[in-house]
């Protein structure tokens, strides 16, 4: 099963469960939920990751934050914190919206240019239905450190995308990168910058009611982000992160060199930028 | 236009209004007719007559529920001497019914428009009852497309929240005729012009000024006492306020909030309101804060001073920063 991308038809069927269900389950009793829930997360676990391997909840090692009533289900943001002594000994990390119909949101691969202090990455997700989100830490030990925090939100994966149609459609690709390097960046191990893409992502469970289709699911599926010529992480994303991707992280300010993004759409259609930063 | 029409604001004020027709007992059976089993809808459509042959309803500045039927916004409807144009039709087919009840009461004249102002489900989801009266269904150019990418989720919603009995009927029903730039409709010695609007409140805004009395129907470009919901561009909703100034109408039907104002105090609120937002907001990008530093703290100085803030105050945030970072 490919979990980050999702088929059409699975989309729609999921899509039409969702709405049947929606209320029904809630109804359920606590116990049977609790249930459902549990095995429902060892089957994704288990496709993630391998199969069997223990994972560590409620580690110390990172922190999740996100909110607990979203305001938006199309744009809810989260944000993980792994601590500086932590932070060099990981390899990977997996987002998970348990109950979404494509449950890894992403997962981003870290390279040498990521910095050896307090790791930083804050995105915008889509959640679909009151669900565990779960951040998913594998460290060079290879162990499995999360945390899971629960969201209240609901629709975000079939809400419509856009507000405004034409500009978006008009600035599809437009890539911005910030950088919040402060003057005390100098002394610090790591500085914070951002990067947007234009992007509608479309989820592939969005209805045209007009044609009655679904528009068919294209996102921004890869994110790789340099400094200089050192990996800073990639990311490989579904349609889960929010439309107009975006991603706030650290790097290190070690690493000489400006701060390049490619990203790649599920089109094959690639958007670049990259910024000079102060100190490098 | 007619700056001495001062007196639908002191007759809306202090006295019983000389045609407001009230529903309660004439929809009874009309309802009971539609749906037999639903029992306890009992239409409530209440249109005051604010100029000259306009008249608004004033929606419930609520959520919707099973109780207000999706009656939480505000519509009307405005008689030529040929011809009825009605405006928004409220959150259900019952409201749509009702305003149908109110507008067979003031007069004999045919539906011959049904206006949308915008895509938003408490505005348009009345507009199946009119179907008998075979009118054109009037919106803003790009409010097929928007009603298209959403209405499934409009219904559904709809229907979550005030139960089956309260949602029975209520369906979408396509625009019949677009409206891509200024467009004048004769109702018989009364003309009515629809000004589409460049992406503000949503993408789809549409403004009906009546020339004879200079009473504008804003639909959601103005909110009173509701606070106001962003779902297009805080930057272009802020610009067409603006420009109305420079164009004041005469009087104002907002979209929540009283069913008549006038110009500047309908604006004033909702500008200071979009304002603070959008200063708050580019403060916080500006020293590279983030989207949930602005989610807690942005705006939160107009707290208090709307109803509903907690249900769409957050969200607003959340949209003007996303929106606002890549100035
Ligand atoms: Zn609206």
């Amino acid at each position: 099963m490919k979990l980050n991308g999702m088929t059409k038809q699975w989309g729609v069927l999921l899509f039409a469960g969702l709405l049947a269900i929606g209320v029904s389950a809630t109804a359920g009793s606590t116990a049977a939920i609790a249930g459902e829930d549990e095995e429902l997360w060892q089957s994704i676990r288990d496709d993630v990751f391998q199969a069997g391997k223990p994972i560590v909840d409620n580690s110390d090692k990172l922190v999740l934050d996100a909110p607990y009533r979203a305001e938006d289900a199309a744009v809810v943001p989260i944000s993980i914190t792994i601590p500086a002594d932590v932070a060099p000994h990981v390899r990977k990390l997996t987002l998970i919206v348990e109950k979404n119909p494509a449950p890894v949101v992403a997962t981003f691969k870290f390279g040498k240019a990521a910095g050896l202090g307090e790791r930083k990455i804050s995105t915008r997700i889509r959640v679909d239905m009151y669900s565990n989100v779960r951040a998913v830490a594998e460290l060079d030990d290879g162990s499995l450190q999360m945390q899971t925090k629960f969201v209240k939100a609901a629709g975000g994966c079939s809400a419509p995308a856009l507000k405004d149609m034409d500009a978006a459609l008009a600035n599809i690709g437009k890539m911005k990168i910030k950088s919040f390097d402060d003057k005390a960046a100098s002394s610090k191990l790591t500085s914070e910058a951002q990067v947007m893409v234009r992007h509608p992502n479309y989820s592939g469970m969005q209805m045209n009611q007009l044609t009655g289709l679904y528009i068919p699911a294209k996102y921004v599926e890869h994110i790789e982000v340099k400094k200089g010529d050192t990996l800073v992480f990639d990311m490989e994303g579904g349609i889960s992160l929010s439309e107009n991707p975006n991603i706030r992280f650290t790097y290190s300010a070690a690493v000489n060199g400006p701060i390049s993004v490619v990203a790649r759409d599920t089109d094959g259609k690639t958007f670049s930028g990259s910024v000079v930063v102060s100190g490098s | 236009m007619l700056k001495n029409e001062k007196t639908p604001l002191i007759r809306l004020g202090l006295r019983p209004n000389r045609r407001s027709v009230c529903l309660q007992l004439s929809l009874a059976p009309l309802m009971a007719l539609a749906w037999p089993a639903a029992g306890k809808t009992s239409g409530n459509a209440h249109v005051t007559e604010i100029s000259d042959g306009i008249f608004a309803h004033h929606g419930h500045v609520e959520l919707q529920t099973e109780a207000n039927r999706g009656d939480i916004s505000n519509n009307g409807f405005i008689v030529g001497d040929e011809a009825v144009a009605v405006v928004d039709t409220g959150g259900s087919y019952q409201t749509g019914l009702a305003l149908r009840e109110a507008v067979k009461q003031a007069t004999n004249k045919p539906i011959k428009y049904v206006i949308n102002t915008h895509m938003h489900p408490d505005h348009v989801l009345g507009d199946a009852a009119f179907l008998p009266d075979n009118p054109q269904f009037v919106g803003h150019a790009k409010l097929a497309r928007a009603l298209g990418a959403r209405s499934a989720r409009y219904l559904e919603a709809a229907r979550e929240a005030m139960g089956e009995a309260a949602f029975a009927g209520t369906e979408i029903v396509m625009p019949t005729l677009e409206v891509s730039e200024p467009t004048e409709l004769d109702l018989g010695n009364r003309k009515i012009v629809l000004e589409p609007q460049p992406t503000a409140h949503t993408d789809n805004d549409l403004v009906v000024r009546d020339r004879k009395t200079g009473t504008a129907f804003l639909g959601d470009l103005i909110f009173s006492v509701h606070v106001p919901a962003l779902d297009g561009s805080i930057v272009g909703w802020t610009i067409v306020l603006e420009k109305f100034g420079t164009e004041a109408p005469a009087l104002v039907v907002p979209g929540h909030g009283p069913v008549a104002m006038q110009w500047p105090e309908a604006s004033q609120p909702i500008q200071r309101y979009l304002g603070k937002l959008a200063s708050d907001v580019r403060a916080i990008i500006k020293r590279g804060g983030t989207i949930k530093e602005a989610i807690e703290t942005a705006g939160e100085s107009e707290r208090g001073k709307w109803k509903l803030f907690d249900e769409f105050h957050r969200r607003n945030v959340t949209a003007a920063f996303a929106e606002l970072e890549w100035e």
